[in-house]
C-alpha cells in the first residue's frame, strides 16, 4: 500500500529530478512516478517531457504502451491475476471468476469503495505452484478461491 | 560452531510462507537460547517440498518439508537441529532422488549458499571463471565460450560464441552487455531463480562477456513482475562494487565494467531482444527491423551483447572448467546443460537441469511424477505461449532443439507446462491468439491485425460457423503470420494454434456454444490501453 495519496506537482518534479541524467531515463522516471501515485498523471507528461527533451507524444506514446503504466488511480490494494497457461492448467479461471464475483468488479477494474484494483497478468513465475496471484507487489502461490478470499479477507482487515 | 539453519527467500517459496516459517525459526532459536542462526538460501528447485528447510549436520544438509510455522515448534522438539526423524523429515538434501539425477553446472550453487554472501559465493567455486578469463585474450575468451556449444538459452538457440565474436570485431568507442531478464514465458522461473539464488553468477558471467567483447557497460532488463529478484539484484550489485567486483579496478585487473539493473513495464514483446533495447533506451518496446543485428548497431546505436539470463550465468563455469568439460553433456548440436521447468498440473513441479536428450515423458513421469490432479495427461506446451501442444504420443520426443523443430515445437526456454484431460485444445488456441493480439507491439500486420482475425475466427470454428472454411481460413491466417511477421510473437503464434488443430482436431469438432471457461474472458473488460 502506498502512503503518499494523490497528485502533486512539486514532488513528481523531485522524483523526475533524481532520475532525468540516466541514459533512457524515461522508464525509471515513469516508474517512479507510479511509485508514488500509484499511476502516471496525465499532468505529469509534460513535466516529464521537459525533462527529456522529448515531445508530449512520445511521452504519452510510451505511457500508454506499457501494460504497467496505470491512467487512474487504483484502489488501496493492487491484486495481479495470472491467467497465462501454466495457472489455466490448475484451474486459475474459476479462481479469477470467484474473485471477480465476491468483489463485483472484472480484471481491470477497481471496487467502488476503492480498496481493491484486480489486474490481469501474463506470468509471475510461480508456475510449479500454480494457481499464482500477486497482492501489492507480494506473491502467492497455489491460490485456490478459498486462498484468495483469505487474501483479500487479511488485507481488508489490515487496511 | 553455530549450526545453520536454511529456509529459502526465493519469491516461489515465500509464496507458500516460507517468511513465517524463517520467523518462527529464529523466535524458537531465541526462546531456547540455542546457538543457530538461520540463512536465507535461494531455492533447490523442488517446490512442491516448499518451504523446504535444511539444517547442517556432520552427515550432510538434512532436508525438511514442506515446512508450515505452525510445525516449526514440533520440529525442534524432536530435534530436527541433529537431523532427527520427523513426519517431515525428508533425509541428506542430496540423496533426494529428484536432485541426485540432475546435473547441476549453471545452478551449482543455487539452494545451497546464501545468495549474498560473496564469501560464500568464492569458496563454492565462485569467480574462478573470470580468474581465468582475466590470463586469456578476449578472442581466446570468444574461442572457449564457441568452442563450448553454448547456445542461447533464452530459447532462439543461436551460438553464444559467435555473437561474442561479432560484436569483438565491431570497432567502437562504447559497447554493452545487456541482460535479457524479461522471462515472460509461462512455465519459466529459471532466470527468477538464479538471480534470486546465485545472483553473482549472472554479475560475473557478464563481467567475462564485458572482457571478451570490450564493453564496459551492461544491464540487466528485468521484468516488472519479478520485484523480489530486482531488489536481490540490487543488493547483490551494491556488494560486488563495494568488494571491487565491478567498477573501475575489477578483481584488481585494472579493467572496468560498470552493472546497472533496469525494470520493464509489462510487456511481454520486450522479451525479443530489439524491443527490448527500444524499451531500454527509453522508448515504445516496439521491435526494430533487422539488419543492423544489435551485434553491430544495440543499445544506444553501439555494438551490443544480448544475452538470456542463463546463458550468461552458465559462462563462470565454462571459463572455469574448460569448453570441453561443458560440451561433453548433451546431444547432437544441443550441447551443454538444459534448465527445464517443470510447471502446471504436474505432481513436483520444479527445476530440472541436465544434459540435453531427457525425453519429455521421463521430465514429466521420471522427475515430475504426472499430473497433480491425478487426471491423465492430455497436453503438453513446452517453450512458452509460442510453444507447440503436444499429444501424448509425442511425449518420446528428446529435449534438444532440433528434435522440437522436427515435430514443429519449440524447446524455448525449457518451460514445460503439463496440462490433464480437463483442458480444451480449442480455447487454448483461442487463448493463444488473444495473447498476440494483448501483447502484439503493433509494428507488423500480420501480427497486429492477424491476432485479432485469428481470435474472430477461433471464435466462429467453436460456435461452429461455417467450420471447414473457417478452419483452412485459420491455416491461410497463420501462413501469413509465419511468413509475413517481423519477429518470433507474430511468427511462432501459429505453433500453438495449428498443433492444436493438428494434434486435438476433436476438440474443434464439438457441438456450439462455447465452453463457460472462454466466456469469462470474452466478456473481460480489458482496459482500453490495452
Amino acid at each position: 500500500m502506498r502512503s503518499n495519496q494523490g497528485w502533486d506537482a512539486d514532488r513528481a518534479q523531485a522524483r523526475i529530478q533524481e532520475l532525468e541524467r540516466l541514459p533512457g531515463a524515461l522508464l525509471p522516471i515513469l516508474h517512479a512516478l507510479q511509485d508514488e501515485f500509484g499511476y502516471v498523471d496525465k499532468a505529469a507528461i509534460p513535466l516529464v517531457a521537459r525533462a527529456l527533451n522529448l515531445s508530449h507524444a512520445e511521452v504519452h506514446g510510451v505511457v500508454s504502451f506499457y501494460h504497467d503504466f496505470r491512467h487512474d488511480e487504483p484502489g488501496r490494494h493492487v491484486l495481479k491475476m495470472c491467467r497465462a497457461e501454466a495457472c489455466q492448467s490448475m484451474g486459475c479461471e474459476n479462481m479469477i471468476r470467484h474473485v471477480e464475483n465476491r468483489l463485483g468488479i472484472k480484471l481491470g477494474g477497481t471496487t467502488e469503495d476503492r480498496s481493491f484494483t484486480v489486474e490481469a497478468v501474463y506470468c509471475l513465475g510461480n508456475c510449479a505452484l500454480s494457481p499464482a496471484v500477486m497482492l501489492d507487489g507480494k506473491l502467492y502461490g497455489r491460490v485456490s478461491s478459498d486462498v484468495a478470499d483469505f487474501l483479500i479477507d487479511e488485507a481488508k482487515r489490515h487496511a | 560452531m553455530s549450526l545453520k539453519i536454511f529456509v529459502p527467500g526465493d519469491a516461489a517459496a515465500l509464496s507458500v510462507g516460507a517468511e513465517a516459517v524463517a520467523k518462527a525459526m529464529t523466535q524458537q532459536i531465541a526462546s531456547r537460547r540455542l546457538d543457530a542462526s538461520v540463512v536465507r538460501n535461494g531455492s533447490r528447485g523442488m517446490f512442491w517440498l516448499e518451504p523446504l528447510v535444511e539444517v547442517e549436520t556432520p552427515r550432510g544438509r538434512i532436508a525438511y518439508g514442506p515446512v508450515t510455522a505452525e510445525e516449526v515448534p514440533g520440529l525442534f522438539d524432536a530435534g530436527f537441529l541433529e537431523g532427527k526423524p520427523h513426519r517431515l523429515h525428508l533425509g541428506v538434501t542430496e540423496d533426494i532422488p529428484y536432485l541426485k539425477k540432475q546435473e547441476r553446472l549453471t545452478f551449482a550453487r543455487c539452494g545451497i549458499t546464501d545468495p549474498l554472501s560473496l564469501s560464500d559465493y568464492v569458496s563454492h567455486g565462485g569467480y574462478r571463471g573470470l580468474e581465468r578469463a582475466l590470463t586469456l585474450t578476449p578472442q581466446a575468451i570468444v574461442e572457449e565460450v564457441t568452442n563450448s556449444g553454448l547456445r542461447g538459452r533464452g530459447g532462439a538457440g543461436f551460438p553464444t560464441g559467435i555473437k561474442w565474436k561479432t560484436v569483438l570485431n565491431t570497432p567502437s568507442h562504447q559497447k554493452y552487455i545487456v541482460c535479457n531478464a524479461d522471462e515472460g514465458d509461462s512455465g519459466t522461473y529459471a532466470d527468477r531463480m538464479i538471480m534470486e539464488g546465485d545472483p553473482f553468477v549472472l554479475i560475473e558471467g557478464m563481467t567475462i562477456a564485458g572482457f571478451a567483447v570490450g564493453a564496459t557497460s551492461g544491464y540487466i532488463y528485468l521484468r516488472s513482475e519479478y520485484p523480489h529478484a530486482f531488489r536481490q539484484l540490487q543488493r547483490a550489485i551494491a556488494i560486488a562494487y563495494d568488494k571491487g567486483y565491478l567498477g573501475e579496478n575489477v578483481a584488481g585487473s585494472g579493467k572496468r565494467f560498470d552493472l546497472e539493473p533496469r525494470i520493464g513495464a509489462g510487456a511481454y514483446i520486450c522479451g525479443e531482444e530489439t524491443s527490448l533495447l527500444e524499451s531500454l533506451e527509453g522508448k515504445r518496446g516496439q521491435i526494430r527491423f533487422k539488419p543492423p543485428l544489435p551485434a553491430l548497431k544495440g543499445l544506444f546505436g553501439q555494438p551490443t551483447v544480448v544475452n538470456n539470463v542463463i546463458s550468461l550465468a552458465t559462462v563462470p563455469i565454462i571459463m572455469d572448467k574448460g569448453a570441453q568439460y561443458y560440451r561433453d553433456f548433451g546431444m547432437g548440436k544441443s550441447r551443454g546443460t538444459l534448465t527445464i521447468q517443470l510447471a502446471g498440473n504436474i505432481k513436483r513441479g520444479g527445476l530440472v537441469e541436465k544434459a540435453f536428450g531427457l525425453t519429455l515423458r521421463e521430465a514429466i513421469y521420471d522427475f515430475g511424477g504426472g499430473t497433480a490432479s491425478g487426471r491423465p495427461l492430455r497436453a503438453v506446451q513446452a517453450g512458452g505461449p509460442l510453444g507447440a501442444y503436444f499429444p501424448e504420443s509425442l511425449l518420446d520426443t528428446p529435449l534438444d532443439y532440433e528434435a522440437f523443430a522436427e515435430r514443429k515445437g519449440m524447446l524455448g526456454h525449457g518451460g514445460i507446462v503439463v496440462f490433464d484431460d480437463t483442458v480444451d485444445l480449442a480455447h487454448q488456441a483461442r487463448f493463444a491468439m488473444e495473447f498476440c493480439a494483448v501483447e502484439s507491439c503493433g509494428k507488423c500486420t500480420p501480427c497486429r491485425v492477424g491476432s485479432t482475425r485469428g481470435v474472430e475466427v477461433i471464435d466462429k470454428i467453436i460456435a461452429n460457423q461455417d467450420r471447414v472454411q473457417n478452419l483452412e481460413l485459420l491455416g491461410d491466417l497463420c501462413e501469413v503470420l509465419t511468413d509475413g511477421s517481423l519477429c518470433a510473437l507474430g511468427g511462432l503464434i501459429p505453433f500453438p494454434v495449428q498443433s492444436a488443430v493438428r494434434h486435438f482436431p476433436e476438440d474443434f469438432d464439438k457441438p456450439a456454444p462455447p465452453p463457460p471457461a472462454f466466456e469469462a474472458s470474452k466478456t473481460q473488460e480489458t482496459p482500453s490501453w490495452r
